[in-house]
């Protein structure tokens, strides 16, 4: 768990974060959201003590983290930037290793370590982890950079806009990947993104910033529903506030169950559960279909999802 | 390996050149006709060859250990405020021309070996020292924020990451320092310090092209097989920490 308790950081005369209590539980994904300059990598960078604070108190399990010797401190933190940081002269393996090598690990440890996060990450152990950094396209190196964050084991992981500088298509991949390691290992985990999209898919709570501030702490439902002010309205968008709530719930929430499960039709369309709503909506536009039948991960179907359900009790 | 060749060869040749110049006296009697003194001799130009190997050796370690710790100096948080004088005094160790230090140092060290080590460690500091501060501030701030985020202590981002990041362009600074003094250090042989400088003096002196010729080629070829020297090594450490 970490606290934040009246923490202000100050630049000269500046006010970078202003005041801020957080309380981030552990195992939960707490994503930091505002535009640039509102204090959210400020405050990612005093909770590992890369900046200090001017004032206030950040506790980590109830230790405040000054006490601790800061280099201890950060191996118990993975730390992914937007930038990677990848040691460029250092193979893709080393990079990955770095933080068991500070840890003492024996290297048989290490390796397999390093190993599982290659396929952790889908990357190759063979191929890939004898490249170097500048060898590595910039979905495989922000990879690396997140395997590197994972590869000490630590408690808690803090990631500044990891995927910020990647193209559309491979930052939904790693964000889709980030849902998975996270369902997996459960980290406790403070995520920076000016990105809304990206914090509503991945954040278990969501902390809007604005001006050093946080102007609402809240689960994505909620910002969606009760934004707290004009600026949050504004920074979900209230066009489409709709399909941004529908995109929070899978198709298995909503449909109707069969009490047994079926043999799929050979060739049939159909959802499978983990399909968002908003997915599920659009798929039935396209198609212009009432009703569309889910299956489940082994590929039988075990249910239905109408189009009357969706509009009723999607958002 | 092949990197290692022409250094090896260019060396061999050197050695060789150096042993065998005193038999080739036909060629010098075809440079300096009518002269009985076609040959250097008051010294081997085995024994030169080593004490002006010497000099720049021992000149370019400390040259190195000293620019290379006030690099490093500099561009901590602790020494910040003293690169401006840092980098004024590197420039004016450039400035002053080696034989004014030469000269200034004679009344305060003497002749020999002392003053010209002297000269050649102040004119060689400036070019490693301001390799190493740009190879040092060369490098992706988001690297060592990484690093340091990673948990690495000063001493380790140091150690495993900024050395090895900057050792090509500080490599390159002692390269350059290096050849430069390989010329400035046969000026020592105007204060009595032993280096193939001593047969281009005595040559200069006394009008004799061959001893000049002897000296220049043996001070020429040692360049040249030095920088090829380093350009091997630069080769080897940039496949090591391939960047």
């Amino acid at each position: 768990m970490i606290e934040l308790k009246s923490v202000t950081r100050r630049f000269g005369d500046a006010v970078a974060v202003d005041d801020i209590d957080l309380t981030v539980e552990t195992g939960e994904v707490c994503v930091l959201v505002g535009s640039s300059g509102c204090g959210k990598s400020t405050t990612l960078r005093m909770i590992n003590r890369l900046l200090p604070r001017t004032s206030g108190e950040i506790l980590v399990d109830g230790e405040d983290i000054n006490k601790a010797d800061p280099e201890a401190l950060r191996l118990n933190m993975g730390y992914a930037i937007q930038s990677t940081g990848l040691f460029p002269h250092w193979t893709v393996a080393r990079n990955i290793g770095v933080v068991p090598d500070l840890l003492k690990w024996p290297a048989g440890k290490r390796d397999e370590r390093v190993d599982e996060l290659l396929i952790l990450l889908g990357l190759d152990p063979e191929t890939d982890a004898i490249k170097y950094p500048h060898q590595l396209s910039g979905g495989q190196a922000q990879r690396v950079g997140v395997a590197r964050a994972l590869a000490g084991d630590p408690n808690i992981l803090l990631m500044d806009e990891p995927f910020g500088a990647l193209d559309a298509i491979t930052r939904e991949n790693l964000q889709q990947e980030m849902l998975r390691i996270q369902r997996q290992l459960n980290k406790t985990t403070v995520f920076v993104t000016h990105d809304i999209d990206e914090a509503l898919k991945l954040a278990t709570r969501i902390a809007v910033m604005d001006k050093g501030k946080i102007i609402q702490h809240d689960t994505p439902e909620e910002i969606l529903r009760r934004p707290a002010s004009a600026f949050v309205e504004n920074l979900i968008g209230k066009g489409d506030r709709g399909l941004k709530l529908l995109a929070l719930r899978s198709v298995g929430e909503l449909m109707e169950r069969y009490p047994q499960p079926r043999k799929r039709e050979p060739n049939a369309d159909g959802l499978k559960e983990a399909d968002s709503l908003r997915f599920a909506l659009s798929v039935m536009v396209w198609k212009n279909a009432s009703r569309l039948p889910v299956n489940s991960e082994a590929g039988e179907e075990v249910g239905t999802v109408t189009r009357e359900q969706l509009l009723q009790g999607g958002a | 390996m092949r990197v290692w060749l022409a250094p090896l060869v260019l060396i061999a040749s050197l050695c060789l050149l150096a042993a065998w110049l005193p038999t080739m006296t036909p060629f010098f009697s075809w440079v300096e006709p009518g002269s009985d003194n076609l040959i250097y001799k008051r010294d081997s130009f085995l024994t030169l060859l080593q004490s002006h190997i010497w000099l720049v050796l021992v000149s370019a370690a400390i040259g190195t250990l000293v620019a290379v710790s006030a690099g490093i100096f500099v561009t901590r948080p602790f020494g910040r405020e003293f690169l401006p004088l840092v980098s004024q005094i590197a420039s004016i160790g450039q400035t002053v021309p080696p034989v004014a230090v030469l000269a200034l140092a004679v009344p305060l060290m003497g002749f020999g070996e002392k003053p010209t080590l002297f000269a050649l460690v102040l004119y060689g500091l400036l070019p490693i020292l301001r390799n190493t501060l740009a190879g040092l501030n060369g490098i992706n701030p988001a690297v060592l924020e990484s690093a340091k985020g990673m948990g690495m202590s000063s001493v380790q981002v140091l150690l495993k990451v900024e050395l090895p990041l900057a050792g090509r362009v500080i490599l390159a600074g002692i390269r350059t320092s290096v050849t430069i003094n390989i010329a400035t250090a046969a000026i020592g042989s105007t204060i009595g310090a032993r280096t193939l400088g001593d047969p281009v003096i005595a040559g200069l002196v006394n009008g004799n092209t061959a001893y000049v010729l002897q000296g220049a080629i043996l001070i020429g070829l040692l360049a040249l097989a030095t920088d090829s020297l380093f350009e091997a090594v630069e080769r080897t450490w940039a496949r090591a920490f391939s960047a």
